[in-house]
């Protein structure tokens, strides 16, 4: 499970577009494992190298400046993670070590990979993060607090929901936290059973 | 709660099996489809950390992404590597004990076209899958949505998903679609008016005159395409066109249990009166074929317009546009008709039915890959393939094929291509690759004239 994600500080990268889609985070040729790992090297692939398919940096992109290389924070616009559902956009951004996207939106599966990985899906709006932008300096996210600041007079608020918060902060394995209620769903199952019988597809008729 | 519910409330609230702490509720899962591309790394996590699927029964799986769809296609793919992903989906289902329809298996076709057709979509129940097209199959009346690698894990795991409930959202299709104008572009123009986001944090339900007078299929293309407004998921309720179409489905039920079911899917309509957090109306009558211009399926319009004067200079110099600069007209190098929103019998027999005694412009490569084996299959009895392949098709084998571009197969270099798809990002088709995603029909007059082209002046 990911590691715990609680106070941080740390120099955001800007890649302020909007529909930053999953394809640009890690593209389909550059899913060459069946597991979760060895997935940080495609990370941006199509932005980060100056050929497709090729590894020679190409010194436009954000994460390949000095300053944010290594960055663990990403700035972007809206509706981030847009388009398919791989799970290994996540898993790239975890290896190379990203652990929160501050965006003015998510698009939703993108979100709860996110949340499931260790890394923090954190909604700002659009003047915030041109703020943020501007001003090129660490920033500071306080995840159980819900906020991010810049120094005392720049800070804003942010709401996640309360699971996905406490998945984060814990760094809690949902499996083990949904096989607590195991009788809930058996006795749920049990009774659905008796109204929907087609839905238990290995059932005897 | 209002005694009014809509489907969205019946589908959700029937399937909360607790309320956890925080708000999030404990969803059940009825269906869990997988597919080679990602299916593998939930089976194989899932076994690495000593967990069974609950009930494998209610768990499926196909290869369709890097499969070949060349003619005599094995587990050899033209993706680098790409074997592996088949191999392991093989070794996984099998270890899992789940349904596979695997690489030659006559039912192999992409997921979101082979479950409705062998019934294991049903109204009122929940699917999900790691594929974020499958909200396509809420054309049935069922919540379906995708998911990660690790959703997928819990609910083999558990039967269940812990989700926060979303809003809902009602787009209602006011009177009927002029000729010549699809479901795709229905899509298209919600996406293009509203954007790309325009969906975020809602369960949005179609309704409305237009969208009973679509068929099964159209109904599909609709619903595939909410992924793209960044709806949780999209759905219709279900009806007797519903019903005709899943009857002596493989998985559907049969006999007494047939009619039970019947009597729980005709209650599924939203009450009138039902509350949605958000309402969008849109008039049939206006909508018109649509086209993308840019590099999000948000930047698209109609087929006698132009690229906005306020477009971005991103998408327009990926793209090679200019602002104001009309659609109709612009050269193509390619035109593809296939994926999960516009591959089904219907759509091919619309696309080739223009086709008929004509030729493709010359220099343009243009192929169709069917959704499923058994859309080929059919097509075939009826001479679909040979109208496109007279016509300088490639008529190939079924799967998600050149959607998108996995480092084997594409277009070339740059080639700008008219596509059924639904994702025009950049290099989604190939290197530097420029998509304009349409309907079938306007994929196939364009393919015919060489440039894009209005479906409606093709005959």
């Amino acid at each position: 499970m990911a590691e715990p994600l609680t106070i941080f500080t740390a120099l955001p990268a800007p890649f302020l577009r909007d529909n930053v889609d999953t394809d640009q985070i890690i593209p389909s040729r550059e899913m060459k494992s069946t597991g979760k790992t060895g997935l940080a090297d495609g990370l941006f692939a199509g932005h980060r190298y100056t050929k497709i398919g090729g590894r020679d940096p190409d010194p436009d992109f954000v994460l390949n400046k000095p300053a944010y290389s290594g960055s663990q924070v990403l700035l972007s616009g809206r509706n981030f993670g847009c388009g398919s559902s791989r799970e290994h956009a996540v898993w790239a951004l975890a290896e190379y070590g990203i652990r929160a996207i501050i965006a003015e939106s998510f698009a939703p599966i993108f979100a709860g990979n996110a949340v499931r990985n260790g890394v923090l899906p954190l909604a700002l709006d659009r003047a915030a993060i041109d703020e943020i932008a501007a001003a090129n300096s660490p920033v500071t996210i306080d995840l159980p607090a819900q906020t991010v600041m810049l120094d005392d007079d720049h800070r804003w608020d942010f709401t996640i929901a309360e699971e996905a918060r406490a998945m984060l902060t814990e760094g809690l394995d949902a499996i083990d936290l949904t096989l607590k209620n195991t009788d809930s769903i058996a006795a749920w199952q049990q009774a659905d059973r008796q109204a929907r019988p087609w839905i238990y597809l290995g059932d005897p008729t | 709660m209002s005694a009014a519910t809509s489907l969205f409330d019946k589908l959700w609230d029937s399937h909360a099996v607790a309320d956890l702490p925080g708000g999030a509720q404990l969803i059940a899962i009825d269906r869990v489809f997988l597919h080679e591309r990602t299916g593998p790394a939930a089976l194989n996590a899932l076994a690495e950390a000593g967990r069974t699927v609950a009930d494998p029964a209610r768990v499926f799986a196909v290869a369709d992404h890097i499969v070949d769809t060349r003619p005599g296609r094995g587990d050899q793919t033209l993706m680098p590597g790409g074997q592996i992903f088949i191999t392991e989906l093989r070794a996984a289902a099998e270890a899992a004990g789940i349904t596979l329809f695997d690489v030659t298996d006559p039912d192999q076709g992409i997921v979101h076209v082979i479950s409705p057709e062998l019934g294991i979509v049903l109204p009122g129940c929940t699917l999900i899958a790691p594929d974020s097209h499958t909200c396509t199959q809420g054309a049935f009346g069922a919540l379906a949505w995708g998911i990660g690698s690790s959703e997928a894990e819990h609910a083999m795991a558990t039967g269940t998903l812990r989700l926060d409930k979303p809003k809902s959202m009602r787009v209602t299709f006011d009177g009927a679609l002029p000729p010549g104008v699809t479901p795709k572009d229905m899509i298209l123009a919600l996406i293009a008016v509203h954007g790309a986001a325009g969906g975020k944090g809602h369960a949005v339900e179609f309704a409305g005159e237009a969208v009973r007078a679509l068929s099964m299929e159209g109904r599909m293309t609709l619903c595939n395409m909410v992924t793209e407004f960044s709806a949780m998921s999209g759905f219709i309720a279900p009806d007797e066109k519903t019903y005709a179409w899943l009857e002596d489905r493989r998985y559907a039920p049969t006999g007494k249990q047939w009619d039970t079911a019947l009597t729980h899917w005709q209650a599924l309509a939203s009450d009138p009166g039902a509350h949605f957090d958000a309402e969008i109306r849109i008039d049939a009558a206006m909508i018109a074929p649509m086209v993308s211009w840019g590099t999000s399926p948000e930047a698209s319009v109609t087929i006698d317009g132009q690229v906005p004067d306020d477009a971005e200079p991103r998408p327009l110099s990926y793209m090679a546009l200019k602002p104001g600069q009309p659609l109709k007209g612009l050269a193509i190098d390619a035109a593809f008709i296939g994926s999960c929103t516009n591959s089904r019998l219907s759509d091919l027999r619309r696309a080739s039915a223009m086709l008929k005694g004509k030729h493709i412009a010359e220099g343009i490569t243009a192929i169709c890959v069917p959704g499923s084996s058994h859309v080929k299959r059919a097509a075939e009895a009826e001479g679909i393939d040979r109208l496109f392949t007279d016509a300088g098709f490639e008529w190939r084998e079924s799967g998600c094929s050149m959607c998108f571009y996995s480092g084997g197969e594409s277009f070339g270099e740059g080639a700008r291509v008219i596509s059924s798809t639904n994702r025009n990002f950049e290099s989604r088709q190939g290197p530097n690759v420029k998509t304009h995603i349409a309907s079938p029909e306007t994929v196939v007059a364009s393919a015919l004239a060489g440039a894009i082209a209005d479906p409606r002046e093709a005959q």
